[in-house]
């Protein structure tokens, strides 16, 4: 099914206001051609209104869209030859599960053998064969996940573009449902636009991440280069936990609370956030001593949370801040710990230690 | 001794949800007393007058005399013909204006949504004598038309079928109009844009998608408008002008006129089979749907 070729997508300047609120703010982005972009987002970010820009469901106020090398900015949606997974799924009632795959087919004029015969090979593709009769409700979520997969690509669009799909599975059929769209995705190679607002899902699915906020784009990068250096507090907040710690530089120089941090590169002079992903904290004990690696941090335990396969503590450093560590439970962490209100000693590696620029509200 | 005195509690537990059921079917019991006494009652009383010949005696007399007179037979087809082109109209005027209402904001549609339902809260008495003054040959219509050079001669626009069409189409509207905006309003938009998406221009996604996903609505619209239809006796009767005669006329005139209570009920005994037949067939084609999932 690699027919369809893949084609890149050119967002320039495209702005979409609704009365005085900014759903769009001139937004630039590429999006190369077989690559699997997520976009991602709180819910009000703008996520959704591009990728129905993208559809042509909302048209921009300005701005162009091109794929490949057509400007698709006027282009009515049926005539645009994508294919979309709603959140809702929008599989059709009023047809069977081989009614809803063949609507395109039937659209576009192919003819009856040819139609059961693609029809079958895209149910065959989201593991359905044999379902092409069955009704819509009598369907469970992830299979009616699966039939609206396979109608989005039983026409072979050079583009996919994905709404949430899986948010209403849970948690398991989840976490099944993401390596399953990945592999599809490999498979068929078509040019993906994915819109989450779980995070996790961004970083396990995506060839690359949109972080949107407030209608522009606050960073796009890999899932590795998202999480580990984000370009802004927002970033660093919205993908995973961490906690920040007040820096200024000054001459060359990182200080902490007066502690001189050893870093990897040190910004121009100025006030900065230093970084903290919970499980890149290391817990000291007291016969390790300062290296030249790690950035030491030294406070009181807070308090103790149990999780299953990993614990947090939270740390109160002696200037007030606060921190959160992770580890894992095993035996002999566990029982090295401090108790609640005992020192603690932390380590960080200079390749951990990130600075991000402080943003003024 | 612990399974003993749960046992007991199952038992006392089971009663006290058999009481509550007697309790609940109590509260129901005025109203079913009211239903057996002005429906079932009557409805059985005509049924049963209906199998009573003029000499008292228990016959299908009434039944043969609708069977063998060819002019019973005129009337039901004139019934029958009149609901059905009062259907077809109000399809025609009603879908496209329920349509109209479902794609407004809520407060835009509301507002029309009354300009709907406003003729439906005056009497029906009051609109057909409006109508009446509207359409008649010396009425607003014609002497407006005349005035303004459209036509020359009055238009014969009461008084026969088109004038009988033109009042029951009005007042019957509102009952296709209701479920059908309903129906339209449950329409998930992401259907259409799923449609469009797929390929389909608005005029293919409406005619594959839209109209399919209204139609039990549209069923349940047309089943009330066509079965009130068939009963109708007032607007009929005033803008039909005796030449539109119905079933309901002529039961009118059986007892009226003739005092003949069991023709009037072996009448109103074929119109309500006939009725119960449309009804359960209109709503099979309804359940099919629901079936395959067109409510939601």
């Amino acid at each position: 099914m690699n027919q369809g070729a893949a084609l890149p997508i050119k967002i320039r300047h495209v702005t979409k206001s609704y009365g005085s609120f900014k759903a769009l703010d001139s937004v630039s982005l590429d999006i190369r051609s077989g690559e699997f972009l997520t976009l991602l987002g709180p819910s009000g970010s703008g996520k959704t209104t591009l990728l129905m820009v993208l559809a042509g469901f909302t048209r921009p106020d300005t701005g162009s869209i091109l794929f490949g090398d057509r400007e698709v900015v006027r282009v009515p949606p049926h005539k645009r030859d994508i294919g979309m997974v709603f959140q809702s799924y929008a599989l059709f009632p009023h047809m069977t599960v081989g009614g809803n795959i063949a609507f395109p087919l039937r659209l576009r004029g192919v003819n009856k053998t040819e139609i059961a015969r693609r029809v079958n090979r895209a149910l065959e593709t989201v593991k359905l064969g044999g379902y092409a009769d069955r009704r819509i409700d009598q369907l469970s979520g992830g299979q009616r996940q699966r039939v609206a997969l396979a109608r989005a690509i039983v026409f072979e669009p050079s583009i996919l573009l994905m709404d949430e799909p899986l948010s209403a599975l849970d948690k398991q059929l989840r976490e099944h449902m993401q390596v399953e769209l990945r592999q599809l995705h490999e498979s068929l190679g078509m040019t993906t636009v994915y819109v989450t607002h779980d995070q996790r899902e961004a970083l396990t699915m995506s060839d690359r991440i949109a972080v949107i906020n407030k209608g522009s784009v606050m960073q796009l990068d890999t899932p590795s280069r998202v999480y580990e250096k984000p370009s802004r507090r927002f970033v660093a907040e919205f993908i995973g936990e961490s906690s920040f710690l007040p820096v200024r530089v000054q001459g060359g120089d990182a200080f902490l609370d007066g502690q001189r941090l050893k870093l990897d590169d040190v910004p121009g002079d100025g006030e900065y956030l230093l970084m903290l992903r919970p499980e890149k904290l290391r817990i000291l004990g007291e016969e390790q001593k300062e290296t030249q690696h790690f950035n030491l941090l030294e406070g009181r335990v807070a308090r103790f949370i149990y999780q299953g396969e990993s614990f947090v503590l939270e740390v109160v450093l002696p200037s007030g801040s606060q921190l959160t560590v992770r580890d894992m439970t095993s035996s002999s962490i566990m029982n090295s710990l401090p108790q609640p209100g005992g020192v603690i000693r932390l380590g960080i590696d200079r390749r951990d230690s990130f600075l991000i620029p402080e943003e003024r509200p | 001794m612990r399974a003993g005195s749960t046992l007991l509690h199952a038992a006392e537990l089971y009663r006290d949800e058999h009481r509550e059921r007697l309790r609940l079917f109590s509260l129901s019991l005025p109203a079913l007393i009211l239903v057996i006494c002005v429906l079932v009652i009557p409805v059985g009383w005509l049924f049963w007058l209906s199998f009573i010949s003029d000499a008292g005696q228990l016959s299908l007399e009434h039944y043969r005399r609708l069977a063998s007179q060819a002019s019973y037979a005129r009337i039901f087809r004139t019934t029958f013909e009149v609901s059905f082109y009062t259907t077809a109209l109000c399809i025609l005027l009603g879908y496209p204006l329920a349509y109209l209402l479902a794609q407004m904001p809520r407060r835009l549609a509301a507002i029309c949504m009354i300009a709907v339902m406003l003729p439906f809260w005056t009497s029906v008495l009051v609109r057909t004598y409006a109508w009446l003054a509207l359409l008649q040959r010396q009425g607003v219509i014609n002497s407006w038309g005349m005035e303004a050079g459209f036509w020359s001669e009055p238009l014969p626009l009461v008084h026969n079928l088109s004038g009988t069409l033109i009042g029951m189409t009005h007042i019957m509207l509102p009952y296709l109009v209701l479920p059908l905006y309903g129906s339209m309003k449950a329409i998930n938009s992401d259907y259409l844009k799923a449609a469009a998406n797929l390929g389909a221009s608005p005029v293919r996604a409406f005619w594959l998608v839209y109209l399919p996903l209204s139609m039990p609505g549209l069923v349940a619209g047309s089943a009330i408008v066509f079965i009130l239809c068939l009963g109708f006796y007032v607007t009929p009767a005033l803008l039909g002008g005796g030449k539109v005669i119905l079933v309901s006329m002529r039961i009118a005139t059986d007892i009226e006129m003739f005092f003949n209570w069991g023709a009037a009920s072996a009448l109103g005994v074929v119109l309500l089979v006939l009725t119960l037949v449309l009804l359960f067939l209109a709503s099979r084609i309804a359940d099919f749907d629901r079936l395959a999932g067109g409510a939601r």
